[in-house]
This record gives structure tokens, C-alpha cells and sequence, in this order.
């Protein structure tokens, strides 16, 4: 096999084990006993999402750093390790933003503050700060983000999403989705390792690409498939269009107190933000 | 292409949430006006779809490899609306639970890939295929181009959005608080990978799959599946209607793309002159030779100056200020005109329409 074609397949493959080792992860991290654990899903949300839209409004950088640092206690409160948060967020978000933040450094027009070594580039005070807001304003968001995601089961993060008013329905077609990724998921993965296993020489370009296209039509073959069984399957078994949820969340007076200190401190981060 | 938080100010989040939300409306209503109970199943295992096409590694021309958003492959087979939802909720699901774009964001992300994606391809598709057998290589080379212009739509969607954010949000000392190129550098560094690699990746995946599914299946394309399949049976009309008007619309083409020419010809244009004009020595010898020789009056026109100001075009000279070259700006022009042309001609058309079918249920 050649390694060119070795890394097609092989790289497919990683990134199906990706999304499941991820899935993993945060089904662990949401039954450790922590702060954001120990919350009602609803005021998880109704708590985080603020901090969010605040960072993204913020015009100090001192208020998105304080916002930064209220990230860092909340995960250490919850028990969530650094090396999971700078793996699946800080270094990521950093090599991503940081990439397209660093022209800016240069491009951006203003009084030079200094210069690039070697290359003579003028680094400009308004460039600088650019950067900064970006990298960090993309950081804070998605450490909460992040957080809210690891501290939560996934079904009870979808219900809680009932609590911004989404109907019903797209809660239901959200959860089945969810589900039936993984499904697929590991259908993909079998057709991959199969192939793989079958492969004894090395495949050409256009060889490859009619594999990866093959298979991703016979994904959506079986995917409309699955979708006619699921539909006959759930009409076997009563579904007329009508879905009905569950609500077992209920709201203590430690989700209340939390929920206090919480809108104070995005409150607080809005009145400075400004 | 998915943009994270930090990106976009919490305003032009709104609005696009805003601009989103009448197209998922639509699109719900119409899907499950076609599917009825069928639509929570379709909606989730297409979802599904979308999000595990988005991980696939698609080899490329030159060694490279890419991914695919899938949107062009959903859309010839869901159709447009379908396709709209099943890559918004594959979206909405790599935002809130892989972190892969932002929350704040969504509402961006899904117009420019779920909504400009779908209708785009749709509309490139229903074209470049028209009324070709479902197995013929027509479709395959018509649904490859639908995905490579849908996904550059969409880039070119994103980068107009970053692009605007320095010129409106900055902080006291002038630094850009969002994302910090403006238009001229954020269209052609965005267009440039999604012109080349990011294109490439869509248009294999949706060519590779039509011409799969038609050497497998070709009971899946054809009437473009699900959401167009029962208004096709409905709604003959629509696809016999692009017939007769096919040679128009590749002249109307044409013509958008000789538009430069324009800027071939020598001189100036004779009473197309601004106040501004009259006081600048070369344009004045221009217009003198432009008018046998007569000299200008020696001062601005004092009527011209005045309205002049009345109304500022925005794209002066045929070309938005981002734009540098004369000649992209003169086919940017030509498009958003014509555009503009025919989109009003079609809402005064859904009007009229629109009042026939109130006037025809109300005779007896």
C-alpha cells in the first residue's frame, strides 16, 4: 500500500476514532462530582450562554481576561483537567486564531511599535491589539462552550435546550441525530477498515478518490435506508408526529444561588464590557 | 469555513440569526408539508449524514487531501430544503458538542453553508442538468459544479462577514475588535483556498457521489429524491418553464462576462461628468475634445454640484470600493445589477401571481 493512500484511509479512520474517543471523554468527565456537574442542565445554559454573548460583546481586553479567569476557576471546580481543556480548546483555538491573527500584527495600520527581527516587519500598536482581542475573545468563548459540553450528558444538554423556547420536534430530531452518528459513524469506520484490510497494493489518485466518493454514497444509500426502517419501525410502534419529552430536571436551591452568582458576575462583566 | 466565537460582533450575529431564521421556517414547513410523520426520521439520519460526510478525507488532484461540507451531494438528493436542515443541525451539532464553529456564530454558519450552500447548488444543478436522463454524465458534471459553487458562495458569504467587521466595530484606540482584515484582503484570502483545494474537495464528493448512486441507485436522483420528488409530480411547471428561457439566460451570461470591454474604449463618456471634473485641467481637455473643441465653463456647474451630492451610488465607477480591479468590479457589477433586475421582476411576478390565485378562489 502506498503512503499516500495508507494516509487517506488511515486519516478517515482517525478522524471516525476522533469523534468517538471525544464522545468518551465527555460522557467520563459529565459523571465526575463537580460544580457544573451538580447543576440543573437549564441553569448550566442559562448561565453559560450569557458569559458567551459577553465575551463576544466585550471592548476591554482586561474584561475578556477576567471572563478568561472565571473559565479557568469554573473548570477547576469541575473537576475538568487543564490537559483536557488545552488539548480539545486552548492549543487548537491558538494554532487556528493565531495563524489568521498574526498578519494582522503587521498588516494592520498604525503607529509601529517595534519591528520583526530579521524581516524588518513593523509590528503596529493597532495590529497588536487585534490579535490580542481576537485570540482571547475566540479562547474565553470556547472554553465555556467547551465546559458546558464536557459537564453535561448530551441528552440532558438537548433537553435543557428546551429552556431557549426550540420546539419540541428539533430536540427529538437533534437526539436521534446524535444517535444515529455514531451509527454511522462506525458504518464508515467498517467500510474503511474493510477496504483497508483488502487493499494489498498501492492505489492511484483517481483510484482513491472514486473509494472515499463510493463510499460516501453508499453511506447516504444507507443512511435514507435506515431512515425508511426507523420511520416504519417507529410507526410499528405508535408514532403518529406528535413527541413528547421527558422532564425529570428539577431546580435546587444551590442551582438558584449559582444561578444568582452567576448573572451577577454577567452583569457585572456587561455594565465594564461596554 | 466554520466561524468560531470572537469573530463577529454579537450584532451582525443577530442579524444573520434573523437572516437564517425565515429560510429554516420555510424550509421546516415545506419538508413537512411533503413528509409528514416521515420528516423526524429523514431530518435525523440526514443530519447524521451530513455530519460524518464533513470527517471523510477526500484525496485531491496534486497529492493533497480535503474535506467536504456534503452540501451539493445533500441537495441533489434530499433537494434544497431538506438539505438546508440536515446540514444545519449537522452544524448545530458540531458547534455545541465538538466546539467545531461557534455558538454565537451558528446562526452565520448555517446561512452561509446550510442556506446560501443548498439554494446555490440547487439552482446550478436544476440548470447545468436540465432535462438530462438521471444517468447521463451531464448530472454527474452538474451536480460536481453544484458543489464547487455552492461551497465557494458560501466562502465568498463568509468572507464578506469578516470583512465588514473591522471597518464597523472598533475600540478607542482604532484596533478592530472582531475579525481584523477588511473586505479587500478577507474576499481574496478566503476565495483563493475555496477556488482551489476547499472546492475541489465538493466537487469530487458531489460528482463522486451522483455517479455512484447512478451506477447503484439512480432510484435516489430521480426527481431529486424527498423534498422536490412529490413537487416535481406537483409542479410540472417549474421545470418546463427553464426550458424555453435556457439560451437567455446563457446570453444574459455572456454578456456579463464581455462587460469589461468597456473599459477597452478611450475618452471619456460625453455628459457623464462629475462636478468634481470641471476643475481637474486633463478631464477638462477631455471634455473639450469630446466636444469639438468647446471649453468647458470655467467654473463647476452650480446645479450639477448641488444634486451631485443628493444621491451616492454604491458602487461608484461599476465596482464596491473593496474591489481593486476594474474588471472583476465591472462582472460584479453586471451580476448584482442583472440580479437586482430579476429579482424584482420576480416579485412583482409572485405578487401578480399571488393576486390571480386570490381572484381565482374567489370566482365561482
Amino acid at each position: 500500500m502506498s503512503a499516500k493512500s495508507r494516509g487517506v484511509v488511515e486519516r478517515s479512520l482517525s478522524s471516525f476514532v476522533d469523534v468517538l474517543q471525544h464522545t468518551f471523554d465527555a460522557e467520563h468527565l459529565a459523571k465526575k462530582k463537580g460544580l457544573l456537574q451538580s447543576l440543573d442542565p437549564r441553569v448550566k445554559i442559562v448561565v453559560l450562554l450569557p458569559l458567551v454573548v459577553v465575551a463576544a460583546l466585550a471592548r476591554h481586553l482586561w474584561v475578556i481576561v477576567a471572563l478568561f479567569a472565571v473559565a479557568i476557576a469554573l473548570a477547576l471546580l469541575s473537576k475538568v483537567p487543564f490537559a483536557t481543556l488545552a488539548k480539545r480548546v486552548w492549543l487548537t483555538v491558538l494554532t487556528f486564531t493565531g495563524l489568521i491573527a498574526l498578519p494582522a500584527v503587521f498588516l494592520i495600520p498604525g503607529p509601529a511599535i517595534g519591528a520583526l527581527p530579521l524581516f524588518g516587519w513593523n509590528i503596529t500598536a493597532p495590529g497588536l491589539r487585534a490579535a490580542i482581542y481576537l485570540i482571547t475573545r475566540a479562547e474565553t468563548a470556547a472554553t465555556f462552550s467547551v465546559l458546558a459540553i464536557l459537564c453535561t450528558p448530551w441528552s440532558n444538554l438537548l433537553k435543557a435546550l428546551r429552556v431557549l423556547r426550540l420546539p419540541i420536534v428539533l430536540v427529538v430530531i437533534l437526539g436521534m441525530t446524535y444517535h444515529y452518528i455514531f451509527l454511522l459513524l462506525r458504518t464508515a469506520h467498517d467500510m474503511f477498515e474493510s477496504r483497508k484490510s483488502r487493499m494489498v497494493g498501492p492505489l492511484e489518485g483517481r483510484e482513491l478518490r472514486r473509494m472515499a466518493t463510493a463510499s460516501a454514497g453508499v453511506l447516504l444509500s444507507k443512511s435514507l435506508q435506515l431512515s425508511g426502517d426507523v420511520y416504519l419501525a417507529m410507526r410499528s410502534r405508535g408514532f403518529r408526529g406528535e413527541v413528547y419529552l421527558l422532564d425529570e430536571f428539577r431546580t435546587g436551591w444551590f442551582d438558584w444561588l449559582m444561578l444568582a452568582l452567576f448573572a451577577a458576575v454577567a452583569i457585572l462583566a456587561f455594565w465594564f464590557a461596554r | 469555513m466554520h466561524i468560531p466565537d470572537g469573530y463577529l460582533s454579537p450584532s451582525t450575529c443577530a442579524v444573520l440569526y434573523g437572516a437564517a431564521a425565515p429560510f429554516w421556517y420555510a424550509a421546516f414547513a415545506r419538508v413537512k408539508r411533503l413528509l409528514h410523520t416521515r420528516l423526524v426520521p429523514l431530518l435525523a439520519v440526514s443530519g447524521a449524514f451530513c455530519f460524518v460526510i464533513m470527517m471523510f478525507n477526500v484525496p485531491l488532484p496534486g497529492g493533497t487531501t480535503g474535506h467536504a461540507v456534503g452540501v451539493g451531494a445533500a441537495t441533489v438528493v434530499l433537494g434544497p430544503w431538506a438539505a438546508m436542515l440536515s446540514v444545519s443541525i449537522a452544524l448545530l451539532i458540531q458547534a455545541v458538542f465538538f466546539g467545531d464553529g461557534g455558538i454565537t456564530t451558528l446562526g452565520a454558519n448555517c446561512f452561509n453553508m446550510a442556506i446560501v450552500g443548498s439554494l446555490v447548488a440547487h439552482f446550478v444543478y436544476r440548470t447545468a442538468a436540465g432535462r438530462a436522463p438521471v444517468t447521463s454524465s451531464r448530472r454527474t458534471m452538474a451536480a460536481a459544479l453544484a458543489g464547487y459553487a455552492a461551497i465557494n458562495a458560501s466562502a465568498f458569504f463568509t468572507a464578506c462577514e469578516l470583512g465588514m467587521q473591522p471597518g464597523l466595530f472598533k475600540d478607542v484606540s482604532g484596533a478592530p475588535l472582531y475579525a481584523p482584515y477588511p473586505l479587500h484582503i478577507a474576499i481574496p484570502a478566503m476565495m483563493i483556498g475555496h477556488l482551489t483545494f476547499a472546492g475541489l474537495a465538493e466537487l469530487v464528493v458531489s460528482g463522486g457521489v451522483v455517479s455512484y448512486l447512478q451506477r447503484s441507485n439512480p432510484a435516489l436522483l430521480g426527481h431529486s429524491s424527498y423534498g422536490n420528488r412529490q413537487e416535481a409530480a406537483s409542479t410540472p411547471s417549474s421545470i418546463s418553464a427553464w426550458g424555453p428561457t435556457a439560451p437567455l439566460w446563457i446570453r444574459l451570461a455572456l454578456l456579463m462576462l464581455l462587460t469589461p470591454l468597456g473599459i477597452l474604449a478611450a475618452g471619456t463618456a460625453w455628459g457623464e461628468w462629475s462636478a468634481r471634473d470641471f476643475s481637474n485641467p486633463e478631464m477638462r481637455q477631455k471634455i473639450a475634445s469630446a466636444s469639438r473643441n468647446v471649453k468647458p465653463p470655467a467654473n463647476q456647474p452650480q446645479g450639477l454640484e448641488r444634486l451631485s451630492s443628493a444621491w451616492s451610488a454604491p458602487f461608484p465607477q461599476y465596482a464596491p470600493p473593496f474591489v481593486r480591479r476594474p474588471v472583476f468590479g465591472y462582472v460584479m457589477a453586471a451580476m448584482f445589477g442583472s440580479g437586482l433586475i430579476i429579482g424584482l421582476f420576480l416579485l412583482a411576478g409572485w405578487i401578480a401571481a399571488r393576486r390571480g390565485g386570490v381572484v381565482g378562489k374567489a370566482s365561482p
